[in-house]
């Protein structure tokens, strides 16, 4: 009905909105789909056409080397696996666990747990500082610990978006309810606001699982060792130096024979490896992302 | 409910147990190295370490001006987060402005979801994509360059390109991110006003510039604002790895972040280092509570605190 009521002119910008939205949209992918077609496209064809969005010569010659090497690239890949499934089941479970008491307005230090929370978003002490207490007191360098401890575990910000999940959609005559029961704190936390909290750690997990996964940053300043490089950091050494990935293991051998380092084309499908599994699950979370960037940009 | 003063002795410690790991985290990794700060007062030492180093005074930073270092990293922190945000912002507004005129909902969610993915990838995969494009021998750009009769050039040893690729690179990234706020913002406009417009005969530009900017003109304050206060921090990944931490662009690439970085990890210069980022953080905290403090004189709801 309404669509009758435009006018011209407003059909038109109709139009061109959808238009030049499109256009924007091309822009935002484009990268990626240069990156997925170099990635198929011919080592030599690469080396005289350079990449470009249509191959001359498809050739999956790069994945069949990644697979000859996936004794390397598979670790890295299991590594940034792990470090992210077991960051954020930690990080949720203490997330909620800290945000539980601070939206407790009859807890006696609320106040002051939120304020203690809150200063760490205003006040940071740097990397200097960081660095030297996690190399020199926690001797962290070098281990799991690196890829897992610093800085990711725990935000300001998650604990305060849970804060106030709690405060604004879980009622408080639920907690009362449970206490005139004879729980104890402990059972009304497991028992009632953890499966209450689903929804906010949904969106909760999935930034902070965002961030283990995208994160090189740590590994940066506390891994040299390969072996605990997660996919993102083994993709730094690679841009540096491509002959990283044949020296490794049992280099290039392809059905027996020895192939040369499809170099120009294998940086291209590394890329696309490490994006497969954020376009992977993007599609299950597009909704709770756009409901969270709402939610942290403007708050309550 | 009967509530003796036993019990509510023992809720309290049973909600602060609960809260115990969260704190420790806190404590150790926020709040040891806020005092870990004062090492920039420090002769570091790596064989004395962080404790029985010697205090030096203000030497570190007398060190820090007298090199063209501090003038260069905090000329370029500023003026590119100037830029971005400009940039950033006008363009998140004009996505959303757009996105307000699409009534298909399959069309917008279509162009929602491509418009977040660039903001969804590390800054690795980022310096990737921009290699694709750069790469002096196979990048897009050189060969285009070259089939349209130019020559080849040599990005990342040229510094005078940066400039405008750098912002360019961060759009990108975070235009589409930015605009999911005003998409909300400008849904929430009374759809009454448009239908009064209409009625007075108000075309489709005139609606926007007349109701659309102004309503959601608080929350663009608010967006730059907050954006101000972090105006001192940069993006480490956009700075070092886009530009493949070249030296021949330090000039132009060189942020605080990527100082700090350098002087600590690579020059093993820990009191250069250390009194850079104690500038940081303090200017940034101070920027941080004003730009809060304006936010709270528009709009008491949305200041952090």
């Amino acid at each position: 009905m309404e669509m009758n009521l435009l006018t011209k002119g407003e059909r038109a910008f109709s139009i061109f909105s959808v238009v030049v939205l499109l256009l924007v949209s091309v822009m935002a992918l484009a990268p990626f789909v240069l990156i997925l077609m170099s990635s198929i496209t011919q080592e030599k064809v690469l080396l005289t056409n350079g990449y470009s969005f249509w191959p001359a010569e498809f050739s999956f010659d790069s994945y069949l080397y990644m697979w000859n090497q996936r004794e390397q690239i598979g670790r890295s890949y299991l590594t940034s696996l792990g470090v992210t499934a077991v960051g954020t089941a930690v990080s949720l479970m203490i997330t909620t666990m800290l945000a539980y008491p601070m939206s407790r307005r009859d807890f006696k230090y609320h106040n002051h747990l939120s304020f203690f929370v809150f200063f760490t978003m205003l006040f940071n002490g740097g990397l200097v500082a960081s660095y030297i207490m996690w190399t020199r007191i926690f001797h962290i360098q070098n281990t799991y610990f690196a890829l897992l401890l610093p800085n990711l575990l725990l935000s300001g910000m998650n604990v305060l978006l849970v804060r106030n999940y709690y405060q604004n959609s879980v009622p408080f005559d639920l907690i009362e309810a449970a206490e005139i029961d004879g729980a104890s704190e402990l059972v009304t936390f497991w028992r009632v606001m953890i499966p209450l909290s689903v929804p906010v750690n949904v969106t909760v997990g999935l930034f902070t699982g965002l961030a283990y996964w995208n994160d090189w940053t740590n590994a940066l300043y506390y891994v040299n060792d390969p072996f605990y490089f997660g996919i993102q950091n083994f993709l730094v050494r690679m841009m540096n130096n491509i002959q990283f990935l044949s020296s490794g293991s049992a280099a290039g051998m392809v059905s027996g024979g020895t192939v040369q380092l499809p170099s120009t084309g294998i940086r291209m499908s590394l890329a696309v490896i490490g994006v497969l599994p954020i376009l992977v699950i993007y599609p299950f979370l597009q909704k709770y992302l756009t409901k969270g960037v709402i939610m942290g940009a403007i708050k309550g | 409910m009967v509530t003796n003063k036993k019990q509510q002795h023992s809720k309290t410690l049973s909600l602060f147990l609960i809260a115990i790991p969260g704190i420790a985290y806190l404590l150790i990794n926020n709040y040891i190295p806020m005092l870990g700060i004062l090492l920039a007062f420090k002769d570091y030492s790596f064989i004395k370490g962080p404790f029985l180093s010697e205090w030096n005074g203000l030497e570190n930073f007398t060190f820090l001006f007298q090199s063209d270092n501090a003038w260069i990293m905090v000329r370029n922190t500023l003026c590119y987060n100037v830029v971005f945000i400009i940039l950033t912002t006008a363009t998140a507004i004009f996505i959303a402005i757009l996105m307000n005129e699409v009534n298909k909902r399959t069309i917008s969610k279509f162009f929602q979801a491509s418009l977040l993915l660039p903001n969804l990838v590390s800054m690795v995969i980022v310096s990737y994509l921009v290699y694709a494009f750069l790469n002096p021998e196979t990048g897009l750009l050189n060969n285009t360059l070259e089939a349209l009769g130019f020559s080849a050039i040599n990005w990342y040893s040229e510094p005078k390109y940066w400039p405008y690729i750098l912002p360019i690179v961060n759009v990108w990234k975070n235009a589409g991110y930015a605009s999911i706020v005003y998409i909300g913002s400008i849904s929430g406009i009374d759809a009454s006003m448009y239908e009064a417009a209409r009625i007075d005969g108000a075309g489709k530009l005139k609606q926007i510039f007349s109701i659309t900017i102004p309503q959601i003109k608080s929350t663009v304050i608010i967006m730059v604002l907050m954006s101000i206060g972090r105006i001192f921090a940069s993006d480490f990944g956009l700075f070092y790895q886009v530009p493949m931490d070249s030296g021949a662009l330090y000039n132009v690439t060189q942020t605080i972040d990527t100082y700090v970085y350098r002087a600590l990890m690579v020059n093993n210069d820990v009191g250069m280092a250390s009194a850079a980022a104690l500038i940081q953080s303090t200017v940034g905290f101070i920027l941080v509570l004003s730009a809060n403090g304006l936010v709270r004189k528009i709009d008491k709801e949305n200041s952090l605190f």
